[in-house]
């Protein structure tokens, strides 16, 4: 039998950068493949390459038989490739109805009037994935499994050789993934090759026949399921290597003066729940690490202590709440975030950026900041004139972290700051994380989903996961306790 | 619903329209001929902007290539005016094309920049040439449609309710659901199989046709062409505020649009100079507080049930 799918040698460069590295894999009819690696490994752009939204550097895409790498999205769709997007961007005025039957129409420009037969198929679709009684309505009206029924309902209408589905059950309640474990299950059944792209081997373990497990652009391994989550190597990069924990310098009152108490935070995106019932508290001076999957709501926690997104719940700042106040009231009052897309002005220098951060500084305080930062960062020292955009990824991780610093926070927030750095970039910024700990008092929450760079620093960890805290405690006891979930 | 909704409220319009040669006088009959002939510009632009969701910032671009082609060919070759009207239409789909092709392979604002580009280059080819065109004084046409002010209000409503019945008919007809699709999300829509090019491609044709042809119609009944009218960057400003006030997305609300803009100019001339501040300050205040416009507001109450 000749797989529906083969990919093999694909490449996608960004740049300097290698998003994917001569990845390969076959899928055959009727079988299900599982594509999973943490953030940043270039699963996504391998999705892309092969539905055509990028175009690979070099490779082949074997549809059928047929290579279509580097067509035009339309035309490899028209070929037998089909996709599940994990974001829903319905139109506002038409149903559900008709969103099915948009997916039904030819590529045709001479179609004035809808045919009865391409109703009925609709009609057919929606029963099948459970929108029989809502087809009439607007999509604005739907709760949010029903939008990603709908997804499913467009990518079953065009029935194509082959599914790509993104992140299937993101969003999802456990019974919503029951029903949906049961649609992907049916497309096997009807002998369409299926690709599902995840972060974790948990989250698909049980649909998939092979798992593919991706890090930095290359793959590490396939097998099963099982045999991937014993896999050496997949462990050490969810998990990390061995875990070194190094205690910092007690301080009188660390840990003891609360300065950030947040309870019973609670986060809607639209329809989706972002973060259900959170309660984190960091003490003056503790170095506390959040831990989680890309999607787990890491993000959004820092945003809504930011003031950035609406929640339900409390944020108290040093005994005060910070409802209503403005993003801007709240980082003067001390608490400044360094967000996960880093958000540099890319055609300033580095040096007009680390400005900007000490504006409210009086020049002779900036002065001072900045001769610490540059001893903290001495590449920054070096490359001063360089617009921020030429630097490398880890530099400007640097530089973000450096601008953030200029402003003195009371409690310094990072957001994954080792998205998309290699392991060396990733060793210099661990050590001068660690300086920044050991030589002074300043409070840090960070969030990570790489646990080997979060917990060596960390005084205190939590775990999150779908929304939710579900551990809470000391670094030293995370892999045993909460090491096994995180797969 | 949405559909029979429509056809109660443009129904009885249209029978009100075609009734009033009867009743007003023939100053009143020559402005809604000016405002029907807008309408169609505007109805044209919304089908590119509220559906294949392209800004064109030159709409009068379009117009002017379609009504000076139109000019010269009456002007220096006699050429009677339906041959003149089907070769404006037609040099108009020629120029949009164009214009289209690169036009579209580029994204965020540069499509709109070009095609605002376009109409300066359009407006100073016809200054440069003054010796050809008749530069700012106008091009005088030999022909007109006609003399009588019924008879070129009866042209202007007939010409408007068909293109709007052809424009409104192709946003509701499957290819304008396809159209929706590609505005609003090109990535989606191609994985769905659709070639997102060739249908914004065909979107800017039909607008550009609708456009020529209103521009060669406009002309014929003014008598004379003149950058003014028919290509000034004012002109396509209008167009623009026409359909946004009257509401995206509906076609018809676009013809509103622009019948309130020139009607509520005319009623505003007493003002003077204020006129067109008040008109322009009416418009913000739909824009701002009422993005769905006019008609959008309407149907949408209608639609919710």
């Amino acid at each position: 039998m000749t797989a529906l799918l083969e990919v093999s040698g694909l490449t996608k460069r960004f740049g300097g950068l290698v998003a994917v590295k001569d990845i390969g894999f076959s899928i055959n009819a009727g079988e299900i493949l599982g594509l999973i690696g943490p953030n940043g490994s270039g699963k996504s752009t391998v999705m892309k390459c092969i539905m055509g939204i990028e175009k690979p550097n070099a490779g082949s895409v074997k549809l059928d038989g047929t290579d279509v790498a580097g067509w035009p999205t339309h035309r490899i769709a028209r070929h037998g490739v089909g996709i599940v997007f994990q974001h829903a961007r319905p139109l506002h005025r038409q149903t559900i109805l008709e969103h099915i039957q948009l997916a039904l129409l030819p590529d045709n420009l001479f179609m004035l009037v809808t045919d009865h037969k391409i109703t009925r198929r609709a009609e057919e679709i929606a029963e099948r994935v459970g929108l029989g009684q809502v087809m009439h309505r607007l999509p604005r009206t739907l709760p949010f499994a029903d939008l990603r029924r709908l997804e499913l309902a467009k990518a079953i209408a065009r029935n194509p050789k082959v599914v790509l589905v993104d992140e299937p059950f993101a969003g999802l309640t456990a019974g919503e993934v029951a029903d949906f474990s049961a649609l992907i299950g049916s497309f096997r059944a009807e002998g369409h090759a299926v690709l599902l792209v995840d972060h974790n081997v948990k989250g698909v373990a049980a649909l998939v026949d092979r798992v593919l497990a991706m890090y930095l652009g290359e793959k590490i391994t396939e097998a099963t399921a099982e045999e991937v989550m014993r896999n050496e190597t997949v462990r050490r990069v969810y998990l990390g290597g061995k875990i070194e924990t190094a205690a910092r310098p007690d301080r009188e009152g660390k840990g003891h003066t609360p300065l950030l108490d947040v309870r019973g935070l609670g986060v809607l995106y639209g329809k989706a729940t972002a973060l259900d019932d959170v309660s984190i508290h960091v003490g003056e001076g503790e170095f506390v690490s959040v831990v989680g999957l890309n999607g787990a709501g890491k993000t959004t926690l820092f945003n809504a202590i930011s003031g950035l997104v609406p929640f339900s719940g409390t944020v108290a700042w040093r005994g005060e709440t910070l409802a209503g106040k403005t993003p801007g009231a709240i980082a003067r009052g001390g608490i400044v975030q360094c967000p996960e897309s880093r958000e540099l002005f890319g055609d300033m220098s580095i040096r007009e950026n680390l400005d900007l951060g000490g504006q409210h500084l009086t020049v002779a305080e900036a002065g001072k900041q900045l001769d610490w930062l540059f001893g903290l960062f001495p590449i920054l020292k070096s490359r001063q004139g360089q617009a921020a955009r030429t630097l490398s990824g880890g530099e400007q991780q640097m530089l973000a972290i450096a601008r953030a610093l200029m402003m003195k926070p009371k409690l310094l927030i990072l957001d994954e700051p080792t998205l998309g750095l290699a392991p060396v970039i990733l060793e210099q910024l661990s050590k001068a994380l660690e300086v920044l700990r050991q030589t002074t008092d300043i409070t840090v929450l960070l969030g990570e989903q790489n646990v080997t760079f979060a917990l060596p620093h960390a005084d205190r960890v939590y775990v999150i996961e779908h929304s939710r805290i579900v551990w809470e405690g000391d670094p030293g006891r995370f892999a045993e306790e909460a090491g096994a979930g995180y797969l | 619903m949405l559909r029979s909704r429509t056809f109660q409220i443009v129904v009885p319009a249209l029978l009100v329209m075609a009734l009033l040669p009867l009743g007003v006088g023939g100053y009143i009959l020559g402005l809604l001929t000016l405002a029907y002939y807008y309408a169609v510009f505007a109805m044209s632009w919304d089908l590119l902007f509220g559906f294949a969701g392209e800004v064109n910032f030159g709409p009068s671009f379009l117009i002017g290539v379609g009504a000076y082609t139109a000019a010269l060919l009456n002007h220096y070759w006699m050429w009677p005016i339906p041959a003149c009207l089907v070769a404006g239409a037609i040099a108009a789909v020629i120029g949009g094309a164009v214009l289209a092709v690169p036009a579209l392979r580029l994204t965020g604002p540069y499509f709109g920049l070009v095609t605002l580009v376009a109409v300066l280059l359009l407006q100073n080819m016809l200054v440069l040439f003054a010796g050809i065109t008749g530069g700012e004084i106008g091009l005088d046409l030999p022909d007109v449609l006609s003399i009588d002010d019924s008879t070129n209000y009866y042209y202007a409503l007939a010409f408007m309710t068909v293109s709007g019945g052809i424009l409104f008919g192709l946003s509701r007809s499957p290819v304008g659901l396809i159209l929706q699709a590609s505005g609003q999300d090109a990535i989606e829509a191609a994985a769905l199989g659709f070639n997102v090019a060739k249908h914004k491609m065909a979107a800017f044709c039909i607008s550009a046709f609708f456009s020529g042809l209103a521009g060669a119609m406009l002309i014929f009944y003014l008598g004379t062409a003149s950058v003014g009218t028919v290509v000034d960057i004012a002109v396509g400003v209008n167009v623009i505020i026409a359909a946004v006030l009257g509401g995206r997305r509906t076609i018809i609300g676009a013809a509103v649009g622009a019948i309130f803009l020139i009607g509520a100019g005319e009623i505003l001339r007493p003002l003077g100079q204020l006129s067109t501040f008040v008109v322009s300050a009416v418009a913000l205040v739909v824009i701002l507080f009422f993005p769905s416009g006019f008609m959008g507001r309407l149907l949408q109450s209608g639609g919710r049930e």
